[in-house]
Protein backbone atom coordinates (compact mmCIF):
# COMPACT_ATOMS: atom_id res chain seq x y z
CA UNK A 1 0.00 0.00 0.00
CA UNK A 2 2.78 2.55 1.11
CA UNK A 3 4.73 1.43 -1.67
CA UNK A 4 2.10 1.98 -4.05
CA UNK A 5 1.54 5.67 -2.83
CA UNK A 6 5.30 5.93 -3.59
CA UNK A 7 5.15 4.82 -6.77
CA UNK A 8 2.28 6.56 -7.90
CA UNK A 9 3.97 9.77 -5.84
CA UNK A 10 7.09 9.06 -8.14
CA UNK A 11 5.43 8.91 -11.31
CA UNK A 12 3.78 12.23 -10.70
CA UNK A 13 6.95 13.63 -9.48
CA UNK A 14 8.72 12.70 -12.92
CA UNK A 15 6.63 12.95 -15.62
CA UNK A 16 9.50 12.64 -17.96
CA UNK A 17 11.29 9.88 -16.50
CA UNK A 18 7.76 7.62 -16.45
CA UNK A 19 7.12 8.24 -19.54
CA UNK A 20 10.66 7.78 -21.02
CA UNK A 21 10.25 4.05 -19.49
CA UNK A 22 8.53 1.35 -21.72
CA UNK A 23 6.97 -1.16 -20.47
CA UNK A 24 8.68 -4.43 -20.74
CA UNK A 25 6.66 -5.60 -23.73
CA UNK A 26 7.51 -2.45 -25.52
CA UNK A 27 11.36 -2.42 -25.20
CA UNK A 28 11.59 -5.20 -28.34
CA UNK A 29 10.50 -2.90 -30.07
CA UNK A 30 13.36 -0.29 -29.72
CA UNK A 31 16.01 -2.62 -30.82
CA UNK A 32 14.74 -1.70 -34.52
CA UNK A 33 12.57 1.48 -33.98
CA UNK A 34 14.98 3.76 -32.49
CA UNK A 35 16.36 3.46 -28.71
CA UNK A 36 13.42 5.97 -27.85
CA UNK A 37 11.02 4.63 -30.50
CA UNK A 38 11.57 7.67 -32.29
CA UNK A 39 12.41 5.63 -35.78
CA UNK A 40 15.87 4.75 -36.88
CA UNK A 41 16.62 6.05 -40.81
CA UNK A 42 14.39 3.15 -42.80
CA UNK A 43 12.56 2.19 -39.84
CA UNK A 44 9.81 4.36 -38.87
CA UNK A 45 8.96 5.94 -35.71
CA UNK A 46 6.21 4.83 -33.12
CA UNK A 47 6.27 8.12 -30.75
CA UNK A 48 3.65 10.12 -30.75
CA UNK A 49 1.02 8.05 -32.93
CA UNK A 50 -2.61 7.63 -31.72
CA UNK A 51 -2.59 4.47 -29.64
CA UNK A 52 -5.35 3.70 -32.23
CA UNK A 53 -3.07 3.38 -34.84
CA UNK A 54 -0.49 1.60 -33.50
CA UNK A 55 -3.42 -1.00 -32.27
CA UNK A 56 -4.92 -1.18 -35.26
CA UNK A 57 -1.49 -1.39 -37.12
CA UNK A 58 -0.88 -4.77 -35.29
CA UNK A 59 -3.97 -6.03 -36.31
CA UNK A 60 -3.84 -5.77 -39.66
CA UNK A 61 -0.13 -7.31 -39.53
CA UNK A 62 -0.69 -9.73 -37.69
CA UNK A 63 -3.98 -10.84 -39.87
CA UNK A 64 -1.93 -10.19 -43.34
CA UNK A 65 -4.10 -7.46 -43.96
CA UNK A 66 -1.60 -5.20 -44.36
CA UNK A 67 1.53 -5.63 -46.08
CA UNK A 68 4.82 -5.65 -44.49
CA UNK A 69 8.57 -7.19 -44.78
CA UNK A 70 8.56 -8.59 -40.81
CA UNK A 71 6.22 -7.06 -38.90
CA UNK A 72 3.47 -9.78 -39.90
CA UNK A 73 5.96 -12.55 -38.29
CA UNK A 74 6.21 -9.78 -35.15
CA UNK A 75 2.93 -8.85 -34.55
CA UNK A 76 1.25 -12.52 -34.59
CA UNK A 77 3.56 -13.18 -31.08
CA UNK A 78 1.89 -10.35 -29.29
CA UNK A 79 -0.91 -10.40 -26.85
CA UNK A 80 -4.00 -7.90 -27.20
CA UNK A 81 -3.19 -6.40 -23.65
CA UNK A 82 0.61 -6.07 -24.57
CA UNK A 83 -0.18 -4.54 -28.15
CA UNK A 84 -2.60 -2.11 -26.08
CA UNK A 85 0.07 -1.42 -23.69
CA UNK A 86 2.95 -0.36 -25.60
CA UNK A 87 0.33 1.25 -28.03
CA UNK A 88 -0.52 3.47 -25.76
CA UNK A 89 3.18 4.41 -24.21
CA UNK A 90 4.27 5.25 -27.82
CA UNK A 91 1.65 7.34 -28.14
CA UNK A 92 2.32 9.24 -24.67
CA UNK A 93 5.88 10.07 -26.25
CA UNK A 94 6.69 12.98 -28.66
CA UNK A 95 7.23 12.27 -31.81
CA UNK A 96 11.00 13.75 -32.11
CA UNK A 97 11.76 11.54 -28.81
CA UNK A 98 13.47 12.31 -26.07
CA UNK A 99 15.49 10.77 -23.80
CA UNK B 1 17.44 11.91 -19.16
CA UNK B 2 18.55 14.49 -21.44
CA UNK B 3 18.72 17.41 -19.17
CA UNK B 4 20.06 18.29 -15.66
CA UNK B 5 16.95 18.99 -14.24
CA UNK B 6 15.70 15.53 -15.22
CA UNK B 7 18.76 13.74 -13.61
CA UNK B 8 18.39 16.02 -10.75
CA UNK B 9 14.90 15.09 -10.26
CA UNK B 10 16.36 11.49 -10.50
CA UNK B 11 18.54 11.70 -7.62
CA UNK B 12 16.11 13.12 -5.35
CA UNK B 13 13.34 10.96 -6.17
CA UNK B 14 16.14 8.01 -5.52
CA UNK B 15 16.92 9.44 -2.09
CA UNK B 16 13.16 9.61 -1.40
CA UNK B 17 12.95 5.78 -2.36
CA UNK B 18 15.66 5.07 -0.13
CA UNK B 19 14.06 7.08 3.08
CA UNK B 20 10.32 5.06 2.02
CA UNK B 21 11.54 1.65 1.33
CA UNK B 22 14.25 0.34 4.15
CA UNK B 23 14.50 -2.80 2.60
CA UNK B 24 16.83 -1.25 -0.28
CA UNK B 25 18.16 1.59 1.52
CA UNK B 26 21.40 0.13 2.94
CA UNK B 27 23.11 2.20 5.19
CA UNK B 28 26.54 2.93 3.02
CA UNK B 29 23.72 3.56 0.11
CA UNK B 30 21.76 2.92 -2.86
CA UNK B 31 21.38 -0.81 -3.82
CA UNK B 32 24.73 -2.25 -6.24
CA UNK B 33 24.01 -3.59 -9.66
CA UNK B 34 27.08 -4.79 -10.53
CA UNK B 35 27.07 -5.36 -14.38
CA UNK B 36 30.21 -7.54 -15.78
CA UNK B 37 30.94 -7.39 -18.83
CA UNK B 38 30.14 -4.51 -21.77
CA UNK B 39 28.77 -6.03 -24.80
CA UNK B 40 25.23 -5.71 -25.58
CA UNK B 41 23.71 -7.89 -22.43
CA UNK B 42 25.63 -5.70 -20.08
CA UNK B 43 25.98 -2.25 -22.41
CA UNK B 44 22.29 -2.67 -22.11
CA UNK B 45 21.44 -3.75 -18.64
CA UNK B 46 24.02 -0.90 -17.12
CA UNK B 47 21.37 1.56 -19.26
CA UNK B 48 18.33 0.08 -19.08
CA UNK B 49 19.34 0.37 -15.25
CA UNK B 50 19.90 4.18 -14.70
CA UNK B 51 17.39 4.78 -17.02
CA UNK B 52 13.67 2.84 -15.24
CA UNK B 53 15.46 2.25 -12.06
CA UNK B 54 17.73 5.09 -11.02
CA UNK B 55 17.76 4.22 -7.18
CA UNK B 56 20.41 1.56 -8.62
CA UNK B 57 23.97 2.13 -8.02
CA UNK B 58 25.14 0.57 -11.34
CA UNK B 59 28.83 -0.43 -11.75
CA UNK B 60 30.10 -1.47 -15.17
CA UNK B 61 33.10 -3.72 -15.15
CA UNK B 62 34.63 -4.61 -19.20
CA UNK B 63 38.16 -4.83 -20.17
CA UNK B 64 38.38 -3.18 -23.71
CA UNK B 65 37.99 0.75 -23.49
CA UNK B 66 35.91 0.36 -26.50
CA UNK B 67 33.24 -2.15 -27.46
CA UNK B 68 33.57 -4.00 -30.67
CA UNK B 69 30.42 -5.85 -32.15
CA UNK B 70 30.21 -8.88 -33.75
CA UNK B 71 27.53 -7.81 -35.85
CA UNK B 72 28.92 -5.85 -38.97
CA UNK B 73 32.17 -7.39 -38.42
CA UNK B 74 31.39 -9.52 -41.78
CA UNK B 75 30.49 -6.48 -43.19
CA UNK B 76 33.92 -5.13 -42.38
CA UNK B 77 35.31 -8.23 -44.26
CA UNK B 78 33.64 -6.88 -47.04
CA UNK B 79 35.12 -3.86 -47.18
CA UNK B 80 31.88 -2.40 -46.56
CA UNK B 81 32.65 -0.92 -43.47
CA UNK B 82 35.79 0.16 -40.93
CA UNK B 83 36.52 -0.89 -37.87
CA UNK B 84 35.40 2.41 -36.94
CA UNK B 85 32.17 1.68 -37.49
CA UNK B 86 31.86 -1.25 -35.80
CA UNK B 87 33.01 0.00 -31.90
CA UNK B 88 31.19 1.57 -29.21
CA UNK B 89 32.68 4.00 -26.41
CA UNK B 90 31.01 3.25 -23.19
CA UNK B 91 30.76 7.43 -22.58
CA UNK B 92 27.40 7.13 -22.89
CA UNK B 93 26.95 5.18 -20.19
CA UNK B 94 29.12 7.24 -18.48
CA UNK B 95 26.86 10.24 -18.86
CA UNK B 96 23.59 7.64 -17.59
CA UNK B 97 25.65 7.97 -14.42
CA UNK B 98 27.40 4.39 -14.68
CA UNK B 99 30.37 3.52 -13.05
CA UNK B 100 32.72 2.26 -15.90
CA UNK B 101 35.46 0.39 -14.54
CA UNK B 102 37.84 -1.30 -17.47
CA UNK B 103 39.45 -4.41 -16.00
CA UNK B 104 39.09 -8.17 -15.78
CA UNK B 105 36.95 -10.35 -13.26
CA UNK B 106 38.98 -12.63 -12.17
CA UNK B 107 37.00 -14.26 -9.57
CA UNK B 108 33.57 -14.49 -8.28
CA UNK B 109 32.36 -15.16 -4.89
CA UNK B 110 28.06 -15.51 -4.94
CA UNK B 111 28.04 -16.22 -1.17
CA UNK B 112 30.57 -12.95 0.14
CA UNK B 113 28.74 -11.17 -2.72
CA UNK B 114 31.92 -9.84 -4.32
CA UNK B 115 34.20 -10.05 -7.66
CA UNK B 116 37.73 -9.71 -7.29
CA UNK B 117 39.37 -7.80 -10.17
CA UNK B 118 42.89 -8.62 -12.00
CA UNK B 119 44.32 -5.29 -10.90
CA UNK B 120 43.90 -6.20 -7.47
CA UNK B 121 40.40 -4.25 -6.32
CA UNK B 122 37.27 -6.34 -5.03
CA UNK B 123 33.97 -4.66 -5.74
CA UNK B 124 31.29 -5.73 -3.84
CA UNK B 125 27.45 -6.19 -4.67
CA UNK B 126 23.73 -6.91 -4.09
CA UNK B 127 23.08 -8.62 -7.40
CA UNK B 128 24.99 -9.06 -10.46
CA UNK B 129 24.08 -8.77 -13.92
CA UNK B 130 26.96 -10.92 -15.71
CA UNK B 131 27.11 -11.04 -19.58
CA UNK B 132 30.72 -12.88 -20.00
CA UNK B 133 29.86 -14.23 -23.56
CA UNK B 134 31.70 -16.67 -24.94
CA UNK B 135 34.74 -18.74 -24.73
CA UNK B 136 36.26 -20.64 -27.46
CA UNK B 137 37.46 -24.25 -27.13
CA UNK B 138 40.83 -24.08 -27.82
CA UNK B 139 41.71 -27.72 -29.12
CA UNK B 140 38.22 -28.81 -29.62
CA UNK B 141 39.60 -28.82 -33.26
CA UNK B 142 43.44 -30.15 -32.44
CA UNK B 143 45.59 -27.88 -33.68
CA UNK B 144 43.49 -25.19 -33.21
CA UNK B 145 44.71 -22.61 -30.26
CA UNK B 146 45.35 -19.47 -29.49
CA UNK B 147 48.48 -19.48 -31.38
CA UNK B 148 47.19 -20.78 -34.75
CA UNK B 149 44.37 -18.20 -34.46
CA UNK B 150 47.07 -15.57 -35.10
CA UNK B 151 47.99 -17.60 -38.55
CA UNK B 152 43.82 -18.57 -39.05
CA UNK B 153 41.52 -15.84 -37.37
CA UNK B 154 38.72 -17.14 -35.88
CA UNK B 155 37.32 -13.06 -35.65
CA UNK B 156 34.33 -14.42 -33.47
CA UNK B 157 35.69 -12.85 -30.38
CA UNK B 158 36.21 -9.87 -31.53
CA UNK B 159 37.54 -8.14 -28.14
CA UNK B 160 40.01 -5.14 -29.59
CA UNK B 161 39.13 -5.68 -32.89
CA UNK B 162 41.94 -7.54 -33.69
CA UNK B 163 40.65 -10.66 -35.20
CA UNK B 164 38.77 -9.24 -37.44
CA UNK B 165 41.42 -6.84 -39.20
CA UNK B 166 43.49 -10.23 -39.46
CA UNK B 167 40.89 -11.86 -41.41
CA UNK B 168 40.89 -8.63 -43.64
CA UNK B 169 44.21 -7.85 -44.18
CA UNK B 170 44.29 -11.55 -45.44
CA UNK B 171 41.82 -11.18 -47.99
CA UNK B 172 42.80 -8.85 -49.37
CA UNK B 173 46.70 -10.11 -49.35
CA UNK B 174 44.82 -13.11 -51.09
CA UNK B 175 45.56 -13.61 -54.63
CA UNK B 176 42.75 -13.94 -57.24
CA UNK B 177 41.56 -17.34 -57.55
CA UNK B 178 42.60 -18.53 -54.24
CA UNK B 179 40.53 -20.53 -52.00
CA UNK B 180 39.26 -19.10 -48.09
CA UNK B 181 38.46 -22.02 -46.39
CA UNK B 182 35.54 -21.81 -43.57
CA UNK B 183 35.12 -24.05 -40.62
CA UNK B 184 31.61 -24.06 -39.23
CA UNK B 185 30.76 -25.44 -35.44
CA UNK B 186 28.16 -27.23 -34.53
CA UNK B 187 25.14 -26.00 -32.19
CA UNK B 188 24.77 -24.14 -29.93
CA UNK B 189 26.85 -21.03 -30.90
CA UNK B 190 27.09 -17.58 -30.92
CA UNK B 191 25.18 -16.21 -33.84
CA UNK B 192 23.19 -18.50 -35.93
CA UNK B 193 23.11 -16.56 -39.17
CA UNK B 194 26.88 -15.53 -38.62
CA UNK B 195 28.90 -17.53 -40.48
CA UNK B 196 26.69 -17.91 -43.51
CA UNK B 197 26.81 -14.13 -43.58
CA UNK B 198 30.32 -13.79 -43.70
CA UNK B 199 30.19 -16.40 -46.20
CA UNK B 200 28.16 -13.74 -47.91
CA UNK B 201 29.85 -10.86 -47.33
CA UNK B 202 33.67 -12.82 -48.02
CA UNK B 203 31.41 -13.69 -51.57
CA UNK B 204 30.87 -10.01 -52.27
CA UNK B 205 33.96 -8.87 -52.00
CA UNK B 206 36.13 -11.67 -53.93
CA UNK B 207 33.32 -11.02 -56.92
CA UNK B 208 34.07 -7.58 -57.02
CA UNK B 209 38.00 -8.11 -56.63
CA UNK B 210 38.92 -11.44 -56.66
CA UNK B 211 36.59 -13.56 -59.25
CA UNK B 212 38.37 -16.46 -60.01
CA UNK B 213 38.13 -16.99 -56.31
CA UNK B 214 36.50 -19.71 -54.49
CA UNK B 215 34.81 -20.50 -50.91
CA UNK B 216 35.01 -23.82 -48.70
CA UNK B 217 32.31 -23.69 -46.47
CA UNK B 218 33.01 -26.67 -44.06
CA UNK B 219 30.41 -27.30 -41.63
CA UNK B 220 29.89 -29.52 -38.14
CA UNK B 221 26.08 -29.92 -39.31
CA UNK B 222 23.72 -30.25 -41.93
CA UNK B 223 21.12 -27.22 -41.50
CA UNK B 224 21.51 -24.36 -40.59
CA UNK B 225 19.80 -20.82 -39.71
CA UNK B 226 17.43 -19.27 -43.10
CA UNK B 227 19.28 -21.80 -44.92
CA UNK B 228 17.05 -22.02 -47.97
CA UNK B 229 17.34 -18.06 -48.29
CA UNK B 230 21.13 -18.25 -48.13
CA UNK B 231 21.17 -20.97 -50.55
CA UNK B 232 18.95 -18.65 -53.34
CA UNK B 233 20.77 -15.65 -52.54
CA UNK B 234 24.36 -17.39 -53.23
CA UNK B 235 23.43 -18.78 -56.35
CA UNK B 236 21.75 -15.78 -57.62
CA UNK B 237 24.23 -13.54 -56.37
CA UNK B 238 28.09 -15.60 -56.70
CA UNK B 239 27.00 -18.84 -58.85
CA UNK B 240 29.61 -21.60 -57.95
CA UNK B 241 31.93 -19.52 -55.84
CA UNK B 242 30.56 -21.06 -52.90
CA UNK B 243 30.83 -24.52 -51.67
CA UNK B 244 28.83 -25.43 -48.66
CA UNK B 245 29.98 -29.06 -47.29
CA UNK B 246 27.45 -30.35 -44.78
CA UNK B 247 28.08 -32.50 -41.80
CA UNK B 248 26.93 -35.76 -44.06
CA UNK B 249 29.31 -34.65 -46.47
CA UNK B 250 32.24 -35.18 -44.36
CA UNK B 251 31.96 -31.37 -43.22
CA UNK B 252 33.10 -31.49 -39.83
CA UNK B 253 36.94 -30.16 -39.07
CA UNK B 254 38.97 -32.14 -36.80
CA UNK B 255 42.45 -30.85 -37.24
CA UNK B 256 43.97 -28.52 -38.52
CA UNK B 257 47.67 -27.28 -39.68
CA UNK B 258 48.96 -23.55 -39.32
CA UNK B 259 51.31 -23.96 -40.86
CA UNK B 260 50.29 -24.91 -44.38
CA UNK B 261 46.46 -23.50 -43.90
CA UNK B 262 45.22 -27.20 -43.83
CA UNK B 263 41.99 -28.15 -42.58
CA UNK B 264 41.38 -31.92 -42.21
CA UNK B 265 37.96 -33.28 -41.76
CA UNK B 266 36.38 -35.99 -39.87
CA UNK B 267 36.89 -38.85 -42.69
CA UNK B 268 40.40 -37.52 -43.36
CA UNK B 269 39.95 -34.95 -46.64
CA UNK B 270 42.75 -32.38 -46.07
CA UNK B 271 41.69 -29.07 -48.00
CA UNK B 272 44.88 -26.63 -48.10
CA UNK B 273 43.36 -23.07 -48.96
CA UNK B 274 44.84 -19.54 -48.95
CA UNK B 275 42.57 -18.03 -46.33
CA UNK B 276 41.39 -20.34 -43.37
CA UNK B 277 38.52 -18.89 -40.88
CA UNK B 278 38.09 -21.19 -38.08
CA UNK B 279 34.99 -20.63 -36.00
CA UNK B 280 35.68 -23.43 -33.22
CA UNK B 281 33.16 -25.02 -30.66
CA UNK B 282 32.08 -22.25 -27.81
CA UNK B 283 31.12 -22.50 -24.47
CA UNK B 284 30.36 -19.95 -21.97
CA UNK B 285 33.35 -17.65 -21.27
CA UNK B 286 36.04 -18.16 -18.31
CA UNK B 287 34.67 -16.58 -15.71
CA UNK B 288 31.07 -18.01 -15.76
CA UNK B 289 32.53 -21.48 -16.01
CA UNK B 290 35.52 -20.89 -12.74
CA UNK B 291 32.42 -19.54 -11.01
CA UNK B 292 30.90 -22.83 -10.88
CA UNK B 293 27.69 -21.21 -13.17
CA UNK B 294 27.59 -23.47 -16.41
CA UNK B 295 26.88 -26.85 -16.64
CA UNK B 296 28.17 -30.64 -17.89
CA UNK B 297 26.98 -28.72 -22.08
CA UNK B 298 29.40 -25.44 -21.00
CA UNK B 299 26.44 -22.84 -21.17
CA UNK B 300 24.89 -21.48 -17.77
CA UNK B 301 21.21 -23.19 -16.70
CA UNK B 302 19.28 -20.24 -15.70
CA UNK B 303 15.64 -19.18 -14.13
CA UNK B 304 13.59 -18.25 -17.61
CA UNK B 305 11.79 -15.33 -15.99
CA UNK B 306 14.85 -13.61 -13.61
CA UNK B 307 17.54 -15.11 -15.66
CA UNK B 308 19.03 -15.35 -12.12
CA UNK B 309 21.91 -18.47 -11.66
CA UNK B 310 20.14 -21.88 -11.14
CA UNK B 311 23.81 -22.23 -9.62
CA UNK B 312 24.59 -18.64 -7.48
CA UNK B 313 21.40 -16.94 -6.66
CA UNK B 314 21.97 -12.88 -6.92
CA UNK B 315 23.69 -13.55 -10.37
CA UNK B 316 21.69 -12.83 -13.33
CA UNK B 317 23.53 -14.70 -16.08
CA UNK B 318 22.30 -13.02 -19.68
CA UNK B 319 23.77 -12.96 -23.34
CA UNK B 320 25.17 -15.69 -25.05
CA UNK B 321 27.04 -17.36 -22.24
CA UNK B 322 23.44 -18.75 -20.65
CA UNK B 323 21.24 -21.50 -22.03
CA UNK B 324 18.50 -19.72 -23.44
CA UNK B 325 17.68 -22.29 -26.09
CA UNK B 326 14.94 -21.97 -28.29
CA UNK B 327 16.14 -18.08 -27.92
CA UNK B 328 19.38 -17.78 -30.41
CA UNK B 329 22.72 -16.62 -28.93
CA UNK B 330 22.03 -12.85 -30.74
CA UNK B 331 22.67 -9.28 -29.88
CA UNK B 332 19.22 -8.20 -30.04
CA UNK B 333 18.24 -10.98 -27.37
CA UNK B 334 21.24 -10.25 -24.62
CA UNK B 335 20.06 -6.51 -25.45
CA UNK B 336 16.43 -7.79 -24.58
CA UNK B 337 16.82 -10.37 -22.11
CA UNK B 338 19.24 -8.29 -19.94
CA UNK B 339 16.38 -5.62 -19.31
CA UNK B 340 14.33 -8.39 -18.37
CA UNK B 341 17.23 -9.31 -15.79
CA UNK B 342 17.51 -6.06 -14.86
CA UNK B 343 13.57 -5.52 -14.15
CA UNK B 344 13.44 -8.78 -11.98
CA UNK B 345 17.34 -7.69 -10.61
CA UNK B 346 15.24 -4.82 -9.27
CA UNK B 347 12.12 -6.46 -8.15
CA UNK B 348 14.16 -8.91 -6.25
CA UNK B 349 15.65 -6.22 -4.88
CA UNK B 350 12.58 -4.41 -3.51
CA UNK B 351 11.01 -8.11 -2.60
CA UNK B 352 8.22 -7.61 -5.17
CA UNK B 353 7.43 -10.34 -7.41
CA UNK B 354 9.69 -10.61 -11.19
CA UNK B 355 7.67 -9.07 -13.86
CA UNK B 356 5.97 -10.92 -16.71
CA UNK B 357 8.25 -11.70 -19.39
CA UNK B 358 8.01 -11.30 -23.22
CA UNK B 359 11.36 -11.71 -25.42
CA UNK B 360 12.07 -10.77 -28.71
CA UNK B 361 14.58 -11.54 -31.47
CA UNK B 362 15.43 -10.43 -34.67
CA UNK B 363 18.73 -11.37 -36.81
CA UNK B 364 19.01 -9.91 -40.19
CA UNK B 365 21.58 -10.95 -42.24
CA UNK B 366 23.42 -9.58 -45.33
CA UNK B 367 23.18 -11.78 -48.35
CA UNK B 368 24.87 -8.92 -51.23
CA UNK B 369 24.43 -5.56 -51.91
CA UNK B 370 21.15 -4.65 -51.05
CA UNK B 371 20.13 -7.59 -50.21
CA UNK B 372 18.89 -8.40 -46.73
CA UNK B 373 16.95 -11.67 -45.04
CA UNK B 374 15.86 -12.03 -41.61
CA UNK B 375 14.43 -14.37 -38.98
CA UNK B 376 12.55 -13.21 -36.34
CA UNK B 377 11.20 -14.75 -32.94
CA UNK B 378 8.66 -14.07 -30.09
CA UNK B 379 8.94 -16.10 -26.89
CA UNK B 380 8.15 -16.59 -23.20
CA UNK B 381 8.63 -18.02 -20.24
CA UNK B 382 7.39 -21.06 -18.72
CA UNK B 383 7.90 -23.40 -15.44
CA UNK B 384 10.22 -25.26 -17.11
CA UNK B 385 11.98 -23.15 -19.80
CA UNK B 386 11.70 -21.09 -22.75
CA UNK B 387 9.06 -21.80 -25.45
CA UNK B 388 8.17 -19.50 -29.01
CA UNK B 389 5.03 -18.49 -29.05
CA UNK B 390 2.92 -20.71 -32.06
CA UNK B 391 2.44 -19.30 -35.27
CA UNK B 392 4.76 -16.35 -34.59
CA UNK B 393 8.31 -15.29 -35.82
CA UNK B 394 10.09 -17.04 -38.74
CA UNK B 395 11.84 -15.97 -41.86
CA UNK B 396 11.72 -14.31 -44.59
CA UNK B 397 9.28 -14.95 -47.49
CA UNK B 398 11.56 -16.96 -50.48
CA UNK B 399 11.46 -16.25 -54.15
CA UNK B 400 11.98 -13.18 -56.39
CA UNK B 401 11.36 -10.39 -53.96
CA UNK B 402 13.91 -7.62 -54.72
CA UNK B 403 12.08 -4.87 -52.85
CA UNK B 404 11.44 -7.21 -49.90
CA UNK B 405 15.22 -8.04 -49.82
CA UNK B 406 16.03 -4.46 -50.57
CA UNK B 407 14.08 -3.14 -47.34
CA UNK B 408 15.52 -5.67 -45.23
CA UNK B 409 18.92 -4.43 -45.89
CA UNK B 410 17.75 -0.95 -45.34
CA UNK B 411 16.29 -2.45 -42.20
CA UNK B 412 19.58 -4.08 -41.21
CA UNK B 413 21.34 -1.16 -41.11
CA UNK B 414 18.69 0.97 -39.24
CA UNK B 415 18.92 -1.97 -36.30
CA UNK B 416 22.19 -1.53 -35.98
CA UNK B 417 21.97 1.87 -35.61
CA UNK B 418 19.40 1.46 -33.17
CA UNK B 419 20.37 -1.35 -31.31
CA UNK B 420 23.90 -0.28 -30.68
CA UNK B 421 22.00 3.02 -29.28
CA UNK B 422 19.91 1.05 -26.84
CA UNK B 423 23.18 -0.97 -25.73
CA UNK B 424 25.96 2.12 -25.25
CA UNK B 425 23.99 5.51 -26.03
Amino acid sequence: MQRAALGLALALALPTAAAAQAPLAAQGCLGCHGASGAGSAAIPGLTGRPAAELSAAMRAFAANERPGTIMGRIARGYTEAEIAALAAHFAALPAGGSR
Amino acid sequence: MNSTLSRRGFLAAAAATALAMPSIARAQGAARLLVVGGGFGGASAARFARIAYPWLDVTLVEPQSRFVTCPYGNLVLAGERGMADINHSFDGLRARGVTVVHDWVEGIDPVAKSVRLRGGATLGYDRMILSPGIALRWGAIEGYDEAASQLLPHAWVPADGGQTALLRRQLEAMEDGGVVGISIPGNPFRCPPGPYERISMIAQYLKRHKPKSKILALDAKDAFSKQPLFQDGWKQLYGDMIEWVPLSKDGKVVRVDAATRTLETEFGAKHQVAVANIIPPQSAARIAISAGLADNSGWVPVNPRSFESRAAPGIHVVGDANNGAPMPKSGFVANNTAKQAVAAAAALLRGEPVPEAVYFNTCYSHVGDEYGISIVGVFRPTDTGITEVPNSGGVSPRGNLPDQRRAEAAYADAWYASITADAWG
